[in-house]
């Protein structure tokens, strides 16, 4: 702001005009030069701090680089990080997209109703959702009860520190990221198209894969992206429900800077998995606009 | 028979004669549709009171009236989107009120024509033959068929948002009509394109609908539009149908005073009945005659009435006659051949009069007196039957 203020005073003959020109790009000043400072810049320290052999960051190598990727156990928490999100966007699409198909359904008092709900979660703390799943998830926690009752299991199951367990929370932790781009998508959708498409024979199950599915897919894959990049770096769910034993890459990240002080292996983790979130989204486009060009034909 | 009824029209685009199409398997034959004391609420209001219709084979018939009369949810009912709260609809004398909307195969063109924006001209074509299970060859050749039918041929590969509003709703007729409706349902198809394009899109829809023989059920709220494409026209009030006649009775002999005000422009005086015998009813009008109506109804002497009559029943008369009744001159307006003339009754009554010119200049300043002309046949109405 402070830079147009600036040009402006230079030229104050020219008036409006040129005041007009280059204030499109000036109004994107003060975002540009935050994501400078911090973004850009840490991301370029944290590159360079990856450089250095040893913890006092005074030695240049690629130590870390190679300790990482040659040993089995970084690969695997790896690997379980990016299955964690795509576990927990095909649970939420699961039970997201039903969800959403009803809202389309339902009439507007309705609609005003089911959106409500699909917010609510986004105003408590994640903390407090995550420690509530502690008491659903435990030994005596309310599915177990439930299990125990049905006679499904004679035991209790284990739920906390375990992968399904830390789904389930995540599912329905990031189910707002998925619902609010994929039902803004559905309700600018025509409701004659599916009016259409019934009085041209078509049956519920082929209107909804012909029409409301390709309609809604823009909205289904920013919604899929937002919950894999959200869920693969959930440090805090992630850390309360599936604790010591389900190591991901950001637990491990904070053990490696905070606990054991190695900066520059924390770096390379940090970046792996900033690189691995990122082909995880591009993988959900991709297919997106793969499956698009299948449902459209 | 097929479609020469109906002068081909010249296409603007490129030159393209309309086929003429002597296809032998395309069908000609058109449903019946009955509707059998319809009645449809939504909570507690009611939509559609008490309809009942015959839709005969092959014939357009106009649902009439202002926005709200009921003439849309009819429309949906028919089709299947919703279901009735009472009565019966009925398809070549089968009732269809269990089918749900993908059973009833009836073909509907929607205002916004609801073209599927994913697919291309040829794919929304074909999607209600897929949807029926037709082999893949024979899709095929009934696409092109309708491309033809509807001269869009060049156009098979675009997206609907790269079509013009009528090519769009060519489209919207021919995905409608190749799975070979029953029944064709259009709702105010014209009013979302303009008006040099409607009346070329009503031709069209016309020489379709002979062409292939089709049933058709048409709401619009334009009179002009029900006027001119439609074989018999339901006026619909407040859920109910006033009067189902075709286009010349609806106007010429408006059952109700609430059709004769929607449709076409009238003039309503007051007054009340002296006696009425023979078909004939002497009136003494408040604005100071006494003038004899023919009329099919028998009035009691007495009954205050309102006597309807179109612009162009009367005529202006520069002096004084036992059945004539003075007028006091407002303003002349020339509309293209005519004269409007605006005038005041006695009992303060606005009179609109339509005169043709006929090239000489005439005396729009002079005492005026107004009559009926000699072959006009203006209606009556008790006056408490005023809405």
């Amino acid at each position: 702001m402070s830079v147009a203020a600036a040009g402006v005073a230079k030229t104050p003959a020219r008036g409006i005009a040129t005041l007009a020109k280059p204030a499109e790009w000036q109004l994107a000043l003060p975002l540009a030069l935050a994501y400078a400072a911090f973004f850009l810049v840490p991301l370029l320290l944290l590159l360079a701090v990856s450089a250095f052999e040893d913890e006092k960051i005074t030695v240049l190598g690629f130590a870390n680089w190679r300790k990482f990727f040659g040993d089995p156990f970084y690969w695997k928490v790896t690997f379980d990080t990016v299955k964690l999100g795509f576990l927990t966007v095909i649970a939420t699409t699961l039970i997201g997209y039903p969800i959403a198909l009803v809202y389309l359904g339902s009439s507007p008092r309705w609609q005003r109703v089911i959106l409500f709900i699909v917010i609510l979660p986004l105003l408590t703390s994640v903390v407090v959702r995550t420690f509530a799943w502690i008491v659903i998830l435990g030994r005596e926690g309310v599915i177990n009860q439930t299990v125990m009752w049905l006679g499904i299991s004679p035991a209790p199951l284990r739920l906390l520190q375990t992968e399904v367990g830390l789904v389930m929370a995540l599912t329905q932790i990031e189910m707002p990221l998925l619902l609010l781009p994929l039902l803004s998508v559905m309700s600018r959708m025509d409701p004659n198209l599916r009016d259409a498409s019934a009085a041209l024979g078509a049956s519920k199950w082929r209107t909804l894969f012909k029409v409301t599915l390709p309609l809604s897919l823009p909205g289904l894959i920013a919604g899929c992206m937002l919950v894999f990049a959200s869920s693969t770096t959930a440090f805090i769910s992630q850390f309360v429900i599936g604790g010591n034993r389900l190591v991901y890459l950001p637990l491990l990240i904070w053990q490696q800077s905070l606990v054991v002080y190695n900066w520059p292996l924390a770096s390379v983790a940090a970046l792996t998995l900033l690189v691995s979130v990122s082909l995880g989204v591009v993988l959900i486009a991709t297919l997106g606009r793969r499956s698009k060009g299948y449902v459209h034909a | 028979m097929l479609g020469d009824i109906l002068p081909n029209k010249p296409s603007s685009k490129g030159g393209q004669v309309p086929t003429r199409s002597a296809d032998p398997s395309i069908s000609v034959r058109g449903h019946t549709v009955d509707l059998d004391a319809v009645t449809h609420r939504y909570g507690t209001l009611t939509a559609v009171a008490d309809v009942s219709l015959t839709v005969r084979a092959g014939e357009i018939v106009a649902l009439l009236g202002p926005s709200g009369c009921g003439k849309t949810t009819l429309l949906r009912l028919v089709a299947g989107f919703l279901r009735q709260s009472a009565g019966s609809v009925r398809i070549d004398g089968k009732p269809i009120d269990a089918l749900p909307a993908n059973q009833r195969n009836v073909g509907i063109v929607f205002q916004n024509y609801a073209l599927f924006p994913h697919m291309t001209v040829a794919d929304n074509i074909a999607y209600g033959l897929q949807a029926h299970g037709r082999p893949r060859d024979d899709v095929r050749k009934t696409v092109e068929r309708f491309l033809e039918v509807v001269r869009l041929g060049e156009f098979r590969d675009r997206l609907p948002r790269q079509l013009s509003g009528g090519q769009q709703q060519r489209v919207a007729l021919a995905r409608a009509l190749a799975v070979e409706p029953t029944v064709l349902l259009l709702d105010e198809p014209f009013s979302a394109l303009d008006k040099s394009l409607r009346l070329d899109m009503q031709i069209e829809i016309k020489r379709l609908q002979r062409q292939f023989g089709l049933t058709a059920i048409l709401v619009t709220h334009d009179q002009d539009e029900a006027m001119s494409i439609a074989d018999r026209i339901a006026v619909m009030n407040q859920g109910r149908v006033e009067q189902f006649d075709t286009p010349i009775n609806v106007y010429d002999r408006p059952a109700t005073l609430f059709v004769t005000g929607f449709i076409g422009t009238t003039n309503l005086l007051r007054g009340k009945t002296l006696h009425s015998s023979n078909g004939t009813t002497t009136i003494a009008l408040d604005a100071g005659v006494q003038l004899a109506i023919a009329s099919e109804r028998h009035f009691a002497p007495g009954t205050p009435i309102l006597l309807s009559a179109r612009p162009e029943q009367l005529h202006l008369y520069g002096e004084a006659s036992a059945d004539r009744w003075p007028v006091r001159r407002r303003f002349a307006l020339p509309i293209g051949p005519n004269t409007m003339h605006d005038l005041e009754t006695r009992d303060g009554a606005t009179l609109k009069i339509v005169e043709q010119r006929i090239g000489a200049i005439v005396d729009a300043t002079g005492e005026a007196w107004c009559g009926l002309r000699t072959e006009a046949r203006p209606s009556l109405f008790e006056s408490s039957s005023q809405p």
